[in-house]
């Protein structure tokens, strides 16, 4: 190994580091721009052109806010959780593939960081490592919403980390690699969105629930635990609990775009035309970002959209809605594979689509039928 | 002295620090915390040895999904500190006894049967790759298919275990 393999690794992690923290300084801005749109107001738009310099703003004055501690905490824990929310947010970004590759001085570089060939495992890994430092926060707080805050937390993505691994199985079998670099290539004919829409629905949602977004963002429901497990955090070590949200907005998108949506892949139908990766290197990173712009839109316009949902709603679809249904979900691509292979016709391959969305119709009638039910026992 | 050797050694402190923390420590929360951190650096030891499945997979099981469900009883049942004297009289010097007959065992293996050239060291790089996973995949689906499902069924059990265990005490209440 000589030195400039270890320089090109320094570079490419530090640049992924640079684009997740400006991300998360624009995406803020994007947030409370596009909220703002959708219930009439402007938003903020006095810092620079629209409101350009306004995450920088934000910054300046997080950093100058004063920083408390209160005398209760049990203070290595308080310090530690900030900083294990913001790592596993940052680290789990290195084995997502951002484009192909290029050639710069006889050198073939490429536009990911590591290429694990583990590569869904280690991000189950990180996201199982994800959740302590907001059951920490709560704890060491010494505080009874913070408790409870951190408390719902891990109950809820222990809960949802099941069927999130039920769904890297579809894209697994589906890729037929654990390596998402195999994964993205695998979506060259066709995105697995396609393939397996519900899947993609369903690990949409599970998302939503890990990295707790609205409607899922029970460890810090207002209005039931004052801000949850980051009450007694002000300051810098606020902001990095702010950071570590929504870095993980950006990368769990990176992550959909990459398993279901075709990564860094153009549409599959224009794959031998000008527009395609193979053409030209750097049309990858772009259509990853219009992807990711678009996932994140879905994400802010479901937190405009809809109300938080109830916990033990929130518990209840995770166990008894979602986890049954990627069982089957996971079930139907894996028979559907094995159909089109055994039986050597590749449009024994529709049989995942028609299948799953019949699974899911079935679903949301079960859904409303158990509703309606309640609705009737409570009058 | 190699880099891997170097990264071993500081590992090793690691773990058995952090091991002798859990032991130590008087508070549950960090004794929990310790061994999360024990846990991650024997998966880094896989790392190093070419196994990147296992180490994933201790990391995911382990560190992630076991500790976290230790961390939330110990915080639900509010057990975090000990009580400052031990209640039973009998059990330190047992303990002392047992701890230290395992500690000869173990230093009496490590001395008669390790040699140095059978010392477990990095397997070649084609079972670092995909086709590793494929064949332990393979193994793991064919020939020990019997334990695999016998071990599934055992965890079926306990979890049907648990909902009859809990709709009991509910019956019990009313």
């Amino acid at each position: 190994m000589d030195w400039t393999f270890w320089l090109e690794w320094v570079i490419k992690g530090f640049v992924l580091c640079l684009i997740l923290l400006t991300g998360f300084a624009y995406l803020t801005l994007y947030e409370r721009r596009a909220l703002a749109r959708m219930q009439i107001r402007i938003g903020p738009n006095r810092a620079g052109y629209q409101g350009l310099l306004q995450p920088i703003a934000d910054a300046v004055k997080l950093i100058f806010k004063e920083e408390l501690t209160p005398s209760h905490v049990y203070k290595v824990v308080f310090f530690l959780a900030p900083i294990l929310t913001v790592v596993p947010s940052l680290v789990i970004a290195a084995v997502i593939p951002l484009g192909t590759q290029f050639e710069i001085a006889g050198r073939t570089i490429t536009l990911y960081v590591a290429d694990v060939n583990v590569g869904i495992l280690y991000l189950s890994s990180i996201a199982s490592i994800a959740v302590y430092g907001i059951v920490l926060a709560g704890w060491s707080s010494n505080n009874k919403y913070a408790m409870m805050g951190g408390i719902r937390s891990s109950a809820q993505m222990i809960s949802y980390e099941l069927s999130l691994g039920l769904c890297f199985v579809i894209a697994i079998i589906m890729g037929n690699s654990m390596s998402l670099i195999d994964i993205v290539n695998a979506q060259k004919d066709m995105w697995f969105a396609v393939i397996q829409p519900v899947g993609a629905l369903a690990f949409l949602i599970v998302v939503l629930a890990e990295v707790n977004r609205a409607p899922f963002d029970m460890p810090e429901a207002e209005q039931e635990l004052t801000a949850g497990y980051h009450s007694e955090y002000s300051g810098m070590k606020f902001a990095l609990f702010f950071m570590a949200e929504y870095q993980k907005m950006i990368v769990v998108s990176m992550i959909t775009a990459t398993l279901f949506f075709g990564g860094y892949r153009e549409f599959w139908f224009l794959k031998d035309t000008f527009f395609s990766v193979d053409y030209f290197w750097w049309l990858g990173p772009i259509y990853l970002f219009l992807k990711v712009i678009a996932l994140l839109f879905l994400m802010i316009w479901i937190r405009a959209t809809w109300p938080r949902i109830r916990y033990d709603r929130l518990m209840a679809f995770g166990w008894k809605i979602l986890l049954p249904l990627s069982l089957a979900l996971a079930f139907i691509t894996a028979s559907g594979i094995l159909l089109a292979q055994e039986l050597s016709s590749p449009l024994l391959i529709w049989v995942i689509p028609v299948f799953s969305i019949i699974v899911f119709l079935v679903t949301v009638a079960l859904i409303n039928r158990d509703l309606r039910r309640k609705s009737y026992g409570r009058i | 002295m190699n880099s891997e050797m170097i990264v071993f050694l500081v590992l090793a402190l690691v773990s058995i620090a952090s091991a002798l923390g859990m032991v130590f420590s008087r508070n549950a929360v960090y004794s929990a915390l310790f061994l999360v951190l024990n846990f991650v650096t024997v998966a880094i030891f896989y790392l190093l040895l070419g196994a990147p499945f296992i180490a994933m997979s201790q990391i995911t099981v382990y560190a992630g999904a076991i500790m976290v469900l230790f961390l939330f009883v110990i915080m639900l049942l509010g057990a975090e500190s000990l009580p400052p004297s031990a209640t039973l009289p009998w059990q330190k010097p047992l303990a002392y006894v047992l701890t230290s007959a395992l500690a000869v065992e173990a230093l009496y293996l490590v001395f008669t049967r390790a040699r140095s050239s059978e010392l477990v060291t990095s397997p070649d790089a084609s079972l670092n790759s995909m086709e590793s996973l494929r064949e332990m995949a393979l193994q793991l689906f064919s020939q020990y298919l019997l334990p695999f499902e016998i071990t599934s069924i055992l965890l079926l059990v306990a979890m049907v275990g648990v909902i009859v265990l809990v709709r009991q005490e509910k019956a019990g209440q009313k």
